[in-house]
């Protein structure tokens, strides 16, 4: 077999596999911070804990209701986004006119609370998903082996974000939307329900959050920290992007977590900090992020 | 020379007024800008405020339209009392609003902007009809919204809201920073929504713009109506306007 700069072929692609895959969740997790953050501008961080009871809901439905996994992934996330429905219209619409900051502490606060609880209902050492029958085993592609499930991961994540993009770039409805984004006091003044449209815009961000946990519960044990790991990495990666970029935010998620393989290929030394550099790069450079539009 | 003049009655017209404003009042923060605006516009009339800079002719608009802070005091619309309904809800009744800075976003194109704002009422125009207005925009429609001219953001601006069948529109400063050709243009569209029963009100600096395409002009000073003055006596007021104005 030959070899690129010295690294077997199966490792190299092997970790472009793992990178996209962290990638996925990147996109998806850091896509709705962005779709929140443009219309709220809140910076959202329960996103990890909504991610977490994504994965939660699903293996609740699979254990106590006997609902497999793909119904999960439509189920799951309208749960989780009907749970981010109530959190705006009780608690974050009565702090809109504030300072962003109490956003901040809102949801860091209620993020905390709700790792709290699912710590004490179901402990921290993690609850196994077993993979849907349909995607167990993979296929060897020669210089790799490539897990169904794996694979799926990369793809669906695709497919959402895409249709993320379409959705709010190409339709009526995300016309509303870029226009209550830039500026709400006159889209109102144009007879458009912009309250209405903030809630919905919430539940769909914690929807997609809910929507990577399902995707996740397979791969990663279901446990009450899986979100809180994650969502530093990702509010590095919505630095990077940009605040409210839709496209940026899905093309710096794949491309970090692809950095972020390749660099355990060849400086795995570095592979845990990388993102944080190249945040702190970026942040030097371009402080509004590689796709965000200054202030 | 300031004498407050009872608008009500120099108004010509009998029957009840379309849009009715009592003691309004606005806020922006703690800085207590309308302290008691008192005016009338009748079905089908083109009226103007006019006034220096900061006199409130823009807050008025904000304030009928519900985009301003904190209000008071009374803006009955065909009967309907609106202070305390949102501005979705205003807009719902049939009133388009074209603000100052024109509003016109950059993350939506030129179609996108057009399309934007829902049918309020039946009776808006067509696609074909704005295009007859405005041809400029026909041409554009793939276009970055803010990437148009400056007289070209304001047809839209007006464009955009003939199509929801809103029948009272609220113009700030449609003539502000354009050429005369534009200006001749915008004055000459006016004057036609005018001829198709539209009522106008029309905030301008410019009152010679103003005495193109007004029935009346009210004169605003410090967040109150000090003066009206119907547009055929405008040459035996000029003098008190040009007071009035700083001209």
């Amino acid at each position: 077999m030959f070899e690129l700069l010295g690294v077997p072929p199966q490792a190299l692609f092997g970790q472009v596999l793992l990178g996209l895959i962290n990638g996925s969740f990147y996109a998806i997790l850091s896509l709705g911070l962005a779709v929140i953050f443009g219309l709220l501008n809140i910076i959202n961080f329960t996103h990890g804990a909504q991610y977490m009871m994504g994965a939660f809901v699903a293996w609740m439905c699979l254990t106590y209701l006997g609902i497999n996994y793909w119904a999960a992934l439509l189920l799951a996330p309208l749960i989780v986004g009907a749970t981010g429905v109530a959190i705006e219209r009780l608690l974050l619409k009565r702090i809109a006119h504030v300072d962003h900051l109490y956003g901040l502490l809102l949801t860091f606060g209620l993020a905390l609370i709700i790792q709290g609880l699912f710590r004490n209902a179901y402990g921290s050492s993690g609850l196994p998903y077993q993979i849907p029958a349909e995607l167990r085993g993979g296929v060897n592609l020669g210089f790799m082996f490539l897990p169904w499930y794996r694979g799926w991961v990369v793809v669906a994540s695709l497919i959402v974000c895409l249709a993320t993009w379409f959705l709010i770039e190409k339709t009526k409805l995300g016309a509303y939307l870029r226009a209550a984004t830039e500026n709400p006091t006159l889209t109102q003044a144009f007879g458009i329900n912009v309250p209405l449209m903030v809630t919905l815009t919430y539940g769909f961000g914690v929807a997609l959050a809910g929507f990577a946990g399902v995707l996740a519960a397979p791969i990663y044990s279901v446990n009450p920290n899986m979100g809180a790991d994650l969502i530093i990495v990702v509010f590095a990666v919505v630095v990077i992007g940009g605040m409210g970029s839709i496209l940026g935010a899905i093309v710096t998620g794949f491309s970090l977590g692809l950095v972020e393989g390749l660099t355990k290929v060849f400086y795995p030394e570095a592979s845990a900090t990388v993102i944080f550099i190249i945040m702190v790069l970026v942040l030097l450079v371009r402080p509004a992020g590689l796709f965000g539009r200054a202030a | 020379m300031l004498t407050e003049t009872a608008p009500a009655a120099s108004h010509t017209a009998a029957a009840a007024p379309m849009l009715k404003v009592r003691g309004l009042e606005a806020w922006y923060g703690e800085s207590h800008v309308l302290h008691g605006i008192d005016f009338d516009v009748a079905q089908g009339e083109v009226v103007t405020l006019l006034g220096r800079n900061g006199a409130g002719k823009t807050t008025t608009l904000k304030s009928i339209m519900g985009v301003i802070g904190k209000r008071k005091g009374s803006v009955v619309l065909e009967g309907a009392e609106t202070i305390g309904l949102p501005s979705r809800a205003i807009a719902r009744l049939g009133i388009g609003y074209v603000p100052e800075e024109r509003g016109i976003y950059a993350s939506l194109s030129v179609e996108e902007n057009l399309m934007l704002p829902p049918r309020v009422r039946p009776g808006g125009l067509s696609l074909d009809e704005i295009f007859t207005l405005f041809p400029n925009i026909k041409e554009r429609l793939k276009s970055q919204g803010t990437k148009l001219s400056g007289g070209e953001q304001q047809m839209l601006a007006i464009g955009r809201i003939l199509r929801t069948g809103a029948h009272f529109l609220l113009l700030d400063e449609p003539t502000e920073g354009l050429a005369p050709v534009i200006i001749d243009q915008i004055g000459a569209t006016i004057r036609k929504l005018k001829q198709q029963g539209y009522t106008i009100i029309l905030v301008e600096q410019n009152f010679r713009f103003a005495a193109t395409v007004a029935d009346r002009h009210y004169v605003v000073e410090q967040g109150k109506v000090i003066d009206m003055i119907e547009n055929d006596q405008l040459d035996a007021n000029i003098d008190k306007l040009h007071g009035y104005l700083g001209v």
